[in-house]
């Protein structure tokens, strides 16, 4: 038997190291991995909830998440390609332009 | 200590320790390597909870076809260490910090205002008799997800596809100034 709040606990943590991630990371693609990883604990607590009240829906949305999650992945790695085709560089501090 | 807490404990260790080790690397494919190892940790936590079927998608989906995908573009674009700018140190002057000031509050919160309730994988199947399966598995997954939750699941295919053709338009190559050699029609 594990309380619920651990697991809530464990969730933070992954959601905050994914913020952290995103702030003071700079490269453009591990930021986008920090990204994933916010997901990641939002879904655990999901899940967690899910089996606290005995239901499945939370299941269903941890689905729906990891759905979201692919597209996402999918067009963000397509503009990261893109970017690297027009400037030759990861480093986020040097793409501050949105024209070229 | 029950089985189920140093379970709990052993993935939870091995996931925190991925998501440090993703900020602490400097290389891409390092900070990849990690966040496959945080994924497959928590698959572990989901099968404790009880979540077959979202446990085996976890692998499946997320540190299988998300994360070859990632692999795929920074090997695609070799992508090298990371620089470090004036920009970037202000960033983990204030985001370390940060980082374990939100933690600690988002625990503090938590613990201080959860009441007594714990988490059990598989009570509730023992309660409605033996011929109900394991909750989490497909057979009781499926139903809920093409019943009730039909038309978020049709929006998602349909999100899955205009994520499709984005990523196609978006990634292919620009079109050469002119637009190339005119085209031949065939009658």
């Amino acid at each position: 038997m594990v309380p619920l709040s651990y697991y809530l606990v464990l969730s933070g943590v992954l959601f905050a190291c994914g913020v952290t991630g995103f702030l003071i990371k700079r490269n453009i693609i591990t930021i986008f991995m920090s990204i994933e990883l916010m997901l990641n604990g939002v879904n655990l607590s999901f899940v967690a909830f899910a089996a606290h009240w005995h239901t499945l829906s939370g299941q269903v949305f941890v689905f729906f998440v990891m759905v979201v999650a692919a597209a996402e992945a999918a067009v963000g790695l397509a503009i990261i390609i893109s970017v690297y085709r027009t400037r030759e560089t990861l480093n986020i501090d040097q793409v501050n332009l949105l024209k070229l | 200590m029950s089985v189920h807490l140093i379970l709990f404990l052993v993935f939870g260790a091995i996931a925190v320790a991925g998501a440090v080790n993703l900020l602490v690397q400097r290389h891409p494919i390092n900070s990849a390597l990690s966040l496959i190892a945080v994924m497959a940790a928590l698959a572990g936590e989901y099968l404790l909870l009880g979540a077959e079927f979202v446990a085996a998608v976890q692998v499946i989906v997320y540190a299988g076809a998300i994360m070859v995908l990632f692999v795929f573009v920074i090997m695609l674009l070799n992508a090298g260490e990371e620089e470090r700018t004036d920009g970037s140190r202000v960033a983990l002057l204030f985001g370390l910090p940060g980082m374990l000031l939100g933690s600690l509050l988002i625990a503090w919160v938590v613990l201080k205002h959860s009441g007594t309730g714990s988490v059990a994988a598989g009570v509730w199947a023992a309660s409605t008799g033996p011929a109900r399966s394991v909750p989490g598995s497909p057979e009781t997954i499926g139903p809920l997800l093409f019943h009730e939750f039909l038309l978020p699941f049709e929006i998602t295919s349909i999100l899955i596809l205009i994520a499709i053709m984005g990523a196609v338009v978006l990634a292919s190559k620009p079109a050469v100034a002119g637009g190339g050699p005119p085209r031949k029609v065939k009658d």
